[in-house]
């Protein structure tokens, strides 16, 4: 790959995946939960409803959910490739997307209320690049729709009326504040991605970041690890199932990461993801070869 | 499991109750932010004689315009309803729609008037764009598309057997309500309050 067309047309590739592609590990997810519902529940049918679309929009190739959200791309690369290419080549590859109906007509001008209609606006899509030691170039993208980034949380830590400390158990009891204040909202069963500490901008850009880990990864942080575990039963106890119809079945995953602070700020940022979770990484290797880890 | 064919009349929309499903079918009308906004500031003649008897529907869709200048919904879930709130009571009563197609649910002015107009909410499961688009038969025309873009304008569309459940009907009752209360009594307990 070596011009920006080139970039631009596997980054459609990427798309594509994304946006059709409910990944493996969270159908998985889907299909344990459907197995605690009760027959005939309208938790049940909700599941069915997903599972059955997630095939659907698969054997199509065609957007799983309308609201093809925000495009999120990180882009980890080796010393020598323009940082500037590669942000260009994605706002392309959104705006060729869009044309082939892979993405809504999804960017407003803010001002004027008017649809870019061609996918892309300041902003969007989010492009993060980063350079690294290694050889490769590793793409991650995120569509990230606007159901569950209105229901996505910041809490300022000490949080008296939930009795939260600048503690473990403080972000514990603001994070379940989070899933109960969303109820059905983010279209749940939702994953939380959740970063501790940072500032109110970096601390959001990790709590997405965590949404891009495999559900059924263990954080190496043991105590995040056990505390990822804790929410993920705890949020389940809530009750409030699949849309909020009422379940077992309320979240599918919890990741925790963690940033550096100031003295003077404890955040707690939480990015809902609706079930609809629309990741996928690739690999280019130094000598162009494509590969999908998932 | 209810059916339902529209437009309907009132008596159709008060014999549906909360947590029953409903299968719909006949004419929706999908309308957003921009479109609530336009409803709710101004009598819209135009576009009145489609709403009345028919049931609205928070969607923002993929449409693909064909080579002979008509529209297929290539993705067509429902979007979050709660930004309707301040809009929808008064969109229900001024043009006498019998519904609202969403989800997540609405609060409790629009409750009220469901009440108070005879009509219900009904809950479309979300995220299930491809599923949903299926049930869309024909897109019978458009109203506002170059002003607001193709995911606020209005659709006007027919619907087969398009599945939805009641969540909040005529009679003040809201499945909404319901599991916030209970969710919530669970939180203070995790919480060591309660």
């Amino acid at each position: 790959m070596n011009s920006l067309d080139d970039w631009a047309t596997f980054f459609v590739e990427v798309i594509a995946r994304a946006t059709a592609e409910l990944p493996d590990d969270v159908t998985r997810a889907l299909r344990q939960g459907r197995t605690r519902e009760k027959e005939g529940s309208l938790a049940a049918m909700a599941l069915d409803a997903v599972l059955r679309n997630a095939e659907l929009a698969c054997s199509q190739g065609a957007p799983m959910c309308q609201d093809t959200g925000v495009p999120i791309f990180w882009i980890h690369h080796p010393a020598g490739l323009s940082t500037g290419m590669l942000g260009r080549a994605c706002g392309e590859a959104v705006r060729r997307a869009t044309a082939q109906n892979l993405l809504r007509e999804n960017a407003v001008d803010t001002l004027t209320g008017r649809n870019t209609g061609n996918g892309s606006a300041p902003g969007i899509p989010s492009v993060h690049c980063e350079e690294w030691d290694r050889p490769e170039v590793k793409v991650e993208l995120l569509l990230k729709g606007g159901g569950c980034e209105n229901v996505s949380a910041q809490y300022s830590l000490p949080h008296s009326k939930l009795g939260a400390d600048r503690n473990l158990e403080g972000a514990r009891r603001v994070i379940l504040d989070a899933v109960h204040q969303a109820q059905g909202r983010g279209c749940g069963p939702g994953i939380l991605g959740v970063c501790l500490g940072g500032d109110r901008g970096t601390g959001y850009m990790e709590a997405k970041h965590q949404l891009m880990r495999p559900l059924h990864d263990a954080n190496p942080v043991p105590e995040l690890c056990a505390m990822e575990q804790r929410l993920l039963d705890e949020g389940n106890q809530l009750g409030i199932g699949p849309m909020g119809f009422g379940g077992k079945t309320t979240l599918l995953g919890v990741k925790i990461g963690t940033l550096g602070r100031v003295p003077a700020s404890y955040l707690v940022s939480i990015a809902y993801l609706c079930w609809a979770a629309r990741r996928a990484t690739a690999r280019v290797a130094a000598n162009g070869d494509v590969s999908w880890p998932t | 499991m209810a059916h339902l064919n529209l437009p309907c009349d009132e008596a159709a929309v008060r014999a549906l109750r909360v947590g029953e499903e409903a299968l719909l079918s006949g004419r929706l009308v999908t309308g957003r932010d921009a479109a609530h906004h336009w409803l709710s500031s101004g009598y819209r003649a135009e576009v009145a004689p489609f709403m009345a008897g028919a049931i609205i529907y928070h969607c923002g869709p993929v449409v693909r315009r064909n080579p002979d200048g008509s529209y297929t919904f290539v993705a067509a879930g429902p979007t979050t309803s709660a930004r309707e709130e301040p809009y929808q009571a008064e969109v229900i009563g001024r043009y006498q729609v019998r519904g609202v197609i969403g989800k997540g649910g609405m609060g409790d002015k629009t409750r009220q008037a469901l009440v108070e107009h005879g009509a219900a909410y009904l809950h479309a499961v979300g995220g299930t764009a491809q599923s949903l688009a299926r049930a869309v038969v024909r897109v019978e025309r458009v109203f506002q598309l170059e002003e607001f873009g193709a995911p606020e304008a209005m659709w006007v569309i027919e619907v087969k057997d398009f599945p939805t459940v009641v969540t909040m009907d005529a009679h003040g009752i809201s499945l909404h309500d319901t599991i916030a209360q209970a969710s919530g009594e669970v939180l203070q307990k995790l919480l060591g309050k309660a």
